[in-house]
């Protein structure tokens, strides 16, 4: 398949709405008033698939965002981690919270439990960081 | 020591209860060219930077390395790092050179060579460059709704009013954090029902915020604030790997998110480590590139008091706007701190981002009075909306909010409250009373609200976050409970979410839903004429409902015949009774006009100048010069009619003159050109003059006044005199007869 590109593609809503749907499998058309009355309409159904964050990651490539396509890959990656890790991971990675081997468990975590690959290599980047300016727990 | 007295009145100046500052260059207090600031520098082998503004790899701190790492492309660095800052400085001037080049090679530029480049250039020249470096084509605002008692009925009139102004984006905070899944509601609905496709967040800590936002009661965020050194990135509690991470995190959750920086926040937290504001600044925002998000809000943001005291200070607070805009990011423009207590300076920074137009032109306008804002106030508060809409009209340039009607408003705001309040009513959530509505829709600030159990809101609030209740929750309530249209918008709000066009940067909805980004709308400015246009139909709404007169309001109803009193006998003849003073009366006076600038009747005004002339024992006489408005004219064809040679010449709108048969028409014996400070006593005592004249005297001329305020009344004498000289008639001057 041809990449997206922001000349043609976008916005991928009003372009390509048939490619877009909700993070639980769920077409976007299919997100009607009358699904969300019927009570058949959950907080899941209301949250981007993977999918759409990288074909809006293509988007933003095509466009010479290189950066923001960077981030919406590693975004993709996170569609699939709870709220609650999200932020335990977050939390991880701030300055003098951790040891190294929690950052690295939560990397892996992150890569096994979640293949977000491309995350965890950044989370431990994350840790090495601390590691080398000195900002691991009990380094204050 | 003795001062003189415009020293007194001059310390009496608003601008001098602000603080100055003497530069402290060894702490950082300096808005550019601090002693640590390193020159620029990079060196490159094998691709790779192992040297960046004049330390090498094993030098770099965490920033560096980040910028280093995720953010300089070092293909294009060769090359843009070689080119001299001058010759940047002037290509981000010249209209031959377009964004897109520029973009190019400023992802080769390192935050030193940055600085360095806008330091070659002058405000204007920065307000140049950021007219063609913004990303989004199409200017924007954002407001900031807000108030002490985060009352959200209040919150919801609020935010349905700012929507309607025009701001695209709305944010609010708590006093109290338990109240922000409530504040977030009532900001939601405000928005929804004032113009739909507002997108809203609510400031609060990192989780938290978050978590509203997964919850789909807000739609974006600003708050991953992030520093130039790395001992204050640190004391945030955060490396730029966190900030990203973040930034990740929310655009997995499908929300828009900015960076915030801004220049003095380091110095102010005590590790600014001798480099400047801008330096440090310029750190940050490579930081926020290469963090993957797709802008930020800086301009100084909260440490404004602190930049704007440094010599340059605000010049450099623009020109960390426009690095952020080379560097392709949005710039929601700092102008969202209250930093002057003069409106003529707080007015003069806003210009610098106003007139080039930024993303987002305040990244925090205050809808609300200044006292009621808890981000500690604005720039520029709802009292300033008329300057805003004045220099919006005076300039034509388009500030991106419109006038509205306070009809409109209480509509909206009715609209708003009501809608919270059957929507509170209907999630069984504490009551919100008709007292409370009827004092939302009218209120100035939130004392006007009658108190409200706080402790049960935030138990709702408290519900909210711990069980399922969701956006798509509030669509189902607002449709059953009757505001299917508020449901369908706020269901597009959600679906937007899942399809994640606004994740790109400076992404806003318009109206209809339809998302408007660098993406679609590039800013492709390539001089006049080009780029960002005010069509008609802008232009017609930035010029709606802003008060103005009609000149039809100046002028009464027209008069077909005289005031009672005055008569026309036939032509004048020349006056043979060396005893007459002429009155000369212009060709409506009387008539088509009947009273003076100052609405003083023109039957009061002759009797006045007749019973002056008459206590010095004279006659007046009164004749209607018709083939002139100029006074001088009507004054010369007066005197040459007068038997004593002396005569008053008098216009509708009150302008008088004492004339002189033997004079040139431009010269005169008095003059009174201040119309609008005429009253009786001076119509009599120029009558006095006149007639002391004519016995051959030489009066005191009547002072002259003065009153600046005159000026205001140009409108309104323009449109009369006009009026007057299209009645003149060419005829010879008319005998009148006036009775009193």
């Amino acid at each position: 398949m041809n990449k997206l590109n922001y000349k043609n593609d976008y916005p991928l809503l009003e372009k390509h709405p048939d490619k877009l749907k909700a993070m639980t499998g769920r077409p976007i058309d299919d997100l009607t008033m009358e699904k969300v009355l019927s009570g058949d309409v959950k907080l899941a159904d209301g949250r981007i698939h993977k999918d759409t964050l990288l074909m809006q990651a293509e988007i933003a490539q095509s466009a010479g965002d290189i950066q923001i396509a960077a981030n919406l890959r590693r975004a993709a990656e996170l569609t699939n981690v709870p709220d609650e890790f999200i932020l335990q991971a977050y939390n991880t990675i701030r300055p003098y919270r951790s040891e190294l081997e929690e950052i690295l468990a939560v990397a892996d975590t992150l890569e096994q439990e979640y293949e977000a690959a491309e995350t965890a290599q950044f989370v431990r980047e994350a840790g090495e960081i601390l590691k080398n300016s000195k900002r691991l727990k009990g380094h204050r | 020591m003795k001062t003189t007295k415009r020293k007194q009145q001059y310390d009496q100046a608003l601008v001098n209860q602000d603080v100055l500052s003497q530069e402290a260059p060894e702490i950082g207090l300096v808005a550019l060219d601090g002693p640590n600031d390193p020159r620029p520098s990079i060196r490159i082998v094998d691709d790779q930077i192992v040297e960046m503004d004049g330390k090498t790899r094993e030098e770099f701190d965490f920033i560096d390395e980040f910028i280093v790492k995720y953010g300089i492309d070092p293909a294009e660095a060769k090359r843009a790092m070689a080119l001299d800052s001058a010759e940047i400085a002037k290509m981000l001037v010249d209209i031959h050179v377009s964004r897109r080049q520029l973009l190019k090679i400023a992802s080769g530029l390192t935050p030193a060579k940055l600085v360095d480049v806008v330091s070659k250039m002058n405000v204007v020249e920065i307000m140049m460059a950021q007219m063609k470096m913004r990303a989004r084509k199409a200017p924007a605002n954002q407001a900031h709704v807000v108030n002490v008692l985060d009352n959200p009925v209040l919150l919801a009139a609020d935010a349905a009013e700012a929507a309607l102004r025009g701001f695209a984006e709305l944010e609010t905070t708590c006093s109290v954090a338990r109240c922000a899944p409530l504040s977030a509601l009532a900001l939601m609905i405000g928005s929804q029902t004032g113009r739909p496709g507002v997108i809203t967040q609510c400031s609060l800590e990192e989780a938290t915020e978050l978590k509203i936002g997964m919850k789909g009661f807000t739609s974006y965020a600003e708050t991953v604030s992030v520093y130039g050194t790395e001992s204050v990135m640190s004391d945030g509690d955060d490396t730029p790997w966190s900030k990203s991470f973040l930034a990740s995190a929310y655009a997995s959750r499908g929300m828009k998110m900015r960076f915030s920086s801004g220049s003095g926040s380091e110095v102010m937290m005590g590790y600014a480590e001798g480099m400047s504001m801008l330096y440090l600044e310029a750190r940050c925002i490579w930081l926020v590139k290469a963090g993957g998000s797709q802008g930020t809000q800086n301009g100084s943001i909260d440490a404004l008091p602190l930049s704007s005291s440094m010599p340059s200070g605000l010049r450099a607070v623009a020109a960390e706007n426009l690095i952020t805009s080379m560097l392709g990011l949005e710039v929601a423009s700092g102008n969202d701190t209250h930093f002057s207590h003069s409106p003529a300076r707080s007015m003069s920074k806003l210009l610098m981002q106003l007139l080039p137009g930024t993303d987002l032109v305040c990244s925090g306008y205050s809808s609300v009075p200044n006292c009621d804002n808890t981000f500690a106030g604005s720039t520029m508060d709802c009292d300033n909306y008329p300057d805003y809409y004045a220099v919006q009209r005076d300039m034509k340039v388009d500030g991106a909010i419109v006038p509205i009607s306070d009809e409109d408003a209480i509509a909206i705001r009715l609209k708003a409250a009501k809608a919270l309040q059957t929507l509170f009513y209907t999630l069984d959530f504490p009551e919100i009373t008709d007292e409370e509505v009827e004092a939302a829709v009218y209120a100035y600030s939130s004392a006007d609200m009658p108190k409200r159990n706080v402790a049960e809101d935030i138990k709702a609030g408290t519900h909210i976050m711990e069980s399922d209740f969701n956006g798509f929750d509030v669509v189902k309530a607002l449709h059953e409970c009757g505001y299917e249209e508020l449901a369908e918008n706020m269901l597009l709000m959600l679906k937007q979410r899942v399809a994640g066009d606004y994740l790109h940067t400076s992404a806003i909805f318009d109206d209809d839903f339809h998302v408007v980004s660098a993406i679609n709308d590039e800013n492709d400015y390539a001089g006049p004429s080009t780029g960002y246009q005010i069509s008609d139909s802008r232009w017609e709404r930035l010029l709606r409902h802003m008060d103005c007169v009609s000149p039809d309001d100046y002028l009464s109803a027209a008069n077909a015949d005289y005031i009672p009193g005055i008569e026309e006998c036939g032509p004048a003849l020349p006056g043979t009774n060396s005893d007459e003073v002429i009155i000369a009366v212009s060709p409506t006076f009387g008539k088509e006009q009947t009273k003076t600038i100052v609405d003083l009747p023109h039957n009061i005004v002759l009797r006045e100048l007749a019973a002056g002339i008459e206590e010095e024992g004279l006659t007046p006489r009164f004749i209607k010069c018709c083939n002139s408005s100029d006074l001088a004219v009507i004054a010369s064809e007066g005197s040459k009619l007068s038997g004593s040679g002396i005569s008053i010449g008098i216009q509708s709108k009150g302008t008088t003159v004492i004339h002189q048969k033997d004079l040139v028409p431009l010269d005169n014996l008095e003059l009174f050109p201040q119309s609008p400070l005429y009253d009786k006593k001076i119509y009599r005592a120029i009558g006095k003059n006149a007639a002391k004249y004519a016995k051959g005297a030489s009066p005191e001329p009547i002072p002259g006044m003065l009153d600046i305020k005159t000026r205001f009344y140009m409108l309104k004498s323009t449109i009369l005199h006009n009026h007057e000289t299209g009645k003149i008639e060419n005829k010879k001057p008319i005998e009148l007869k006036v009775a009193f």
